[in-house]
């Protein structure tokens, strides 16, 4: 079975690299957790704020939603690695087929 | 891990089957089920039709007319057709694209067993308290008025026996992607497999929406809640809008296998590569595609307004196009080909005239002014029995035939086939046909007796004629069945002599672990390229080892008992004070296997390499 | 490579979860079951977004009446903070280090109940203070459901990864079982998406009208 890592044929310099990138990613992990949080309380901030009209508040908060799951999903999840393109397709999918259902409900069920 | 070792008795047998985890097996298991229930089916429709043989007869009462047409669709869709297709997909699928076993042997096996009780909770309604009586499409404003259990039985059964599709489809995505041959390139793959792939996908998108609206229904009918009941603040549209968001694509989760199976028999018994493959493939993503953006025209009489209503039929319209060049491939495919008439291949030329038939009148159902006219009219009974008969029926009549050997080593009688389909073909149109203008006439469809002297009455004996000759062609078929499995005269590798895929080059029945080694594939119809070089079979593409193994489990047949007694407590829960307990009880059977299932570690077994090489002498070769 | 093979420190591969052939099928498989469980959710969504305030009588409460920022938020960050502990978790796994991944998916689990216990607080608040429940109205029959199925798939998470931890407390990590850790992170980590969707579209959208 291949290993998907570079190999040098030294285990210790391989183990090192590695360590070092997963560190630095995991870096990379931090920072995307704090721009999350960031997000969330930008939207929370937006919602509780009088001086906004809806028309401005629910696009926003929608779009702020979307940036935070797509961090989510690329960084947490891992979704910017290799090897993620059927996961991707396959959710990508299901998010379309979702997108029409909602769009659905909220055009065509009353009248 | 005496599985290599001959199992003899019944009772080893039933065992073996009960725990089975082979993907050949559990193909059988769907046949045998699917087989059963398809029968149940067509009993409930010869009661439809005898009811509607004569006006003002009273074979039947309204009640339990009711309850046999919901139950002959329900049954059919669900408990017929799927699982027959799902037999095929199990027992061809991996066979074509060189894989050893599906990706998830164990949820394969959950897949079936969640089906099976499903389709068993649902039937037993029939005992306790009377069927579902709502239509197979279960309105709410008419499901939530239902008496009774019969809608119950419904909701809870199909909830069960979806979950188990969802698993078989996610199974099916995962065998293809992960476990393709060395060689078999996605543009390799054979039709039937693109359509596995496809119709999986299908499943996975479209049965959600349904677990959903089941939900939303099981809520309101047994736990209180509001989501349909138009007093509370609730919307009955919302389940119908659900229902047809995982209806429409089931239409096509049902007809991509049947056009699959088609394909290959063009090609098989034309002797002749399938003409425009590619565009073939095309078409049938593009179909699963649009089959998601379709499902209002279910829904044109709904009041959705003319914008929705346009879009919906224009894009329903769209799907003539890529079905009109899966049509023109075949006939391509047999143009200057050197065709042999076999049972199969009856079917799929029949196939072809009836499907456009049932096509057209599609079309003319998109149109959404049109619709106003035809809706819940015989039209539209028979426009969906063109399509659901002369295309997936017909397509499991046909695969029957061409696969019955390779799933049970022995051919079934050419002859009898040959009655079936005269049999059969004869009482499709015979019985369908004259539907068409019966609708046309005005008798609306669901009704359970007409009044003479309003011009229905010849051509409801016609319809009921028909019917009658298609239940002589199952009955047959029954028979060769039987006469075949008697004599039980083992065949080859490739007994319709002109195999094209993977599946012909291994025995019949394939050996357990399908493939030997595994087989290099250089092109579309590997096994055909190969006979065409003079060779006898596959060129292995690894060096004779070990093969790995899943080992046999009876824990799918719990979980899934499990949910059975679940939703016998839910049901009964407001009438009797067992039914809280019950519903735990079940429920705790579920969790408690899956616990089982999750700590115990279940690493397979591996077949050694000397056992394979004694094999050597019975033919088995990659 | 035997999934069941002892493994080192040296030995351990960079992709642990995707090593055999049944890690990669698992892996695939779950990303499918995940595009499946979208679509689940968008219907329920859906369902919310028809029925919200929708209600029998106009002295009933509405979005506006019901949500509260504070509640919301605090609910956010347990289990945003809990995505994070399982990413350490899984950055863990990829180290070999086992103590120290059970730690994390340990406090993973912890605010994962944490999370569970305010939203039953939460419920139990709208059912005695607002008489806003489950049979009460179509809205209320809709924002159960919707919240409940988030709820119940964080309780099933949680069911799973504890189990996952106590089945192999004692024997460390191997290939067999780095595929089910990496697959229990995944799981909660689309918990925490949904959950994103949840608060923007029913308790912000609410609160704002």
């Amino acid at each position: 079975m291949a290993n998907q890592q570079p190999n040098s044929g030294n285990p210790r310099v391989d183990i090192e690299y590695r360590r070092k990138k997963s560190a630095e990613e995991m870096k990379h992990q931090v920072i995307t957790f704090a721009m999350m949080i960031f997000l969330t309380i930008v939207a929370f901030v937006a919602a509780g704020y009088e001086g906004f009209s809806a028309w401005f508040i629910v696009p926003f908060i929608l779009i702020l939603a979307i940036v935070q799951v797509i961090f989510q999903l690329y960084y947490f999840m891992h979704m910017s690695h290799k090897g993620h393109e059927a996961p991707a397709l396959f959710l990508y999918s299901g998010a379309f087929v979702g997108f029409i259902t909602i769009i659905a409900f909220l055009t065509v069920i009353w009248w | 891990m005496s599985t290599l070792a001959q199992k003899k008795g019944f009772g080893a047998v039933l065992w073996d089957y009960l725990t089975t985890v082979d993907h050949k097996k559990i193909a059988i298991l769907y046949l045998i089920a699917g087989g059963f229930f398809f029968l149940l089916g067509g009993l409930e429709a010869m009661f439809i039709r005898i009811q509607l043989a004569v006006p003002n007869n009273d074979f039947v009462s309204a009640g339990l007319y009711n309850e046999i047409l919901t139950m002959h669709g329900t049954t059919m869709i669900f408990l017929a057709a799927m699982p027959l297709i799902f037999a095929f997909m199990n027992a061809v699928m991996p066979l074509q694209i060189g894989a050893r076993d599906v990706a998830f042997p164990f949820l394969n096996s959950l897949g079936f067993w969640l089906f099976f009780f499903g389709g068993v909770f649902l039937n037993l309604s029939w005992f306790l308290g009377g069927a579902p009586d709502a239509g197979w499409t279960s309105y709410a404003s008419l499901s939530l008025a239902s008496e009774g259990h019969g809608i119950d039985f419904y909701a809870l059964g199909l909830q069960i026996s979806g979950a188990g599709t969802l698993i078989g489809g996610i199974n099916f995505l995962v065998t293809i992607i992960n476990m393709r041959a060395p060689g078999m390139t996605y543009m390799r793959m054979p039709m039937f497999t693109w359509a596995t792939f496809v119709t999986s996908a299908l499943i996975l998108f479209a049965f959600p929406a349904l677990t959903v609206g089941l939900f939303l229904l099981v809520f309101d009918r047994m736990f209180g809640s509001n989501f349909f009941d138009a007093s509370m603040g609730g919307n009955t549209i919302i389940w119908e809008h659900f229902f047809w968001i995982f209806g429409h694509p089931e239409v096509y989760i049902l007809v991509l296998p049947a056009f699959g199976i088609f394909s290959e028999i063009f090609s098989i018994f034309s002797r002749k590569r399938l003409f425009g493959y590619s565009s073939m493939v095309f078409a049938t993503v593009l179909i699963g595609f649009l089959g998601f953006m379709v499902w209002a025209h279910h829904m044109f009489t709904t009041g959705m307004g003319p914008i929705a209503n346009a879009i919906f039929a224009v894009a329903t319209m769209a799907i003539a196009v890529p079905t009109g060049i899966k049509i023109f491939n075949w006939l391509f495919t047999m143009w200057g080909g050197s065709i042999t008439f076999t049972t199969p291949m009856l079917w799929a030329v029949a196939f072809i005239p009836s499907f456009v038939a049932g096509g057209v009148t599609g079309v003319m159902l998109a149109s959404a002014a049109q619709d106003y006219q035809y809706h819940d009219s015989y039209f539209v009974v028979a426009h969906f029995h063109y399509v659901i008969v002369g295309g997936v029926v017909f397509a499991l009549f046909a695969g029957a035939h061409l696969y019955w050997p390779k799933m049970f080593g022995t051919m079934l009688n050419e002859l009898l086939g040959k009655i079936t389909f005269v049999l059969f073909f004869i009482g499709f149109h015979l019985t369908f046909f004259i539907q068409h203008f019966l609708g046309l006439w005005g008798m609306p469809r669901r009704i359970f007796t007409f009044l003479p002297g309003q011009g229905l009455e010849t051509a409801n004996m016609v319809s009921t004629v028909g019917a009658f000759f298609m239940a002589a062609a199952v009955i047959i078929m029954l028979i060769n069945i039987v006469i075949t499995s008697v004599k039980n005269e083992k065949v080859g590798n490739d007994p319709w002599g002109d195999g094209r895929t993977l599946e012909w080059a291994i025995p019949s029945p394939p050996p357990f672990y399908n493939f030997k080694q595994l087989p290099l594939v250089r092109g579309l119809d590997a096994y055909w390229l190969e006979k065409m070089e003079g060779k006898k079979g596959m060129s292995p593409a690894e060096p004779l080892g070990d093969i790995h193994m899943p080992n046999n489990s009876f824990i799918p047949f719990v979980i899934s008992f499990g949910l059975f007694v679940a939703a016998f407590g839910a049901m009964y829960r407001a009438d009797h004070s067992w039914g809280i307990p019950v519903l735990i009880v079940g429920l705790l059977i579920t969790l408690g296997s899956m616990f089982i299932r999750s700590v115990k570690d279940d690493h397979g077994f591996h077949i050694h390499k000397e056992d394979l090489e004694d094999n050597n002498d019975k033919g088995v070769k990659a | 490579m035997a999934a069941e093979q002892k493994m080192t420190y040296e030995t351990w591969p960079a992709s642990p979860e995707k090593q055999t052939l049944e890690a990669k099928n698992k892996f695939l498989g779950f990303w499918f079951f995940l595009g499946g469980e979208t679509v689940l959710f968008a219907s329920l969504f859906a369902t919310y977004l028809a029925l919200k305030d929708k209600v029998p009588n106009s002295d009933m409460a509405l979005a506006k009446d019901l949500f509260e920022i504070p509640l919301a938020f605090i609910m956010t960050m347990l289990l945003l903070t809990s995505s994070l502990t399982s990413v350490y978790a899984m950055y863990q796994m990829k180290n070999f280090n086992f103590k120290k991944m059970q730690l994390w998916l340990g406090i993973t689990v912890l605010l994962g109940l944490g999370f569970l216990g305010l939203e039953i607080y939460e419920f139990n608040h709208y059912v005695h203070e607002f008489h806003h429940s489950f049979t009460s109205s179509a809205f209320g029959s809709a924002f159960y459901t919707l919240v409940g199925f988030h709820g119940a798939h964080v309780a099933f998470g949680l069911l799973w990864i504890t189990t996952l931890m106590i089945r192999n407390s004692k024997r460390g990590l191997s290939l067999y079982n780095a595929p089910k850790f990496y697959v229990a992170s995944l799981y909660w980590h689309f918990i925490d998406v949904v959950w994103v969707f949840i608060f923007t579209v029913v308790y912000l959208m609410g609160m704002v009208g």
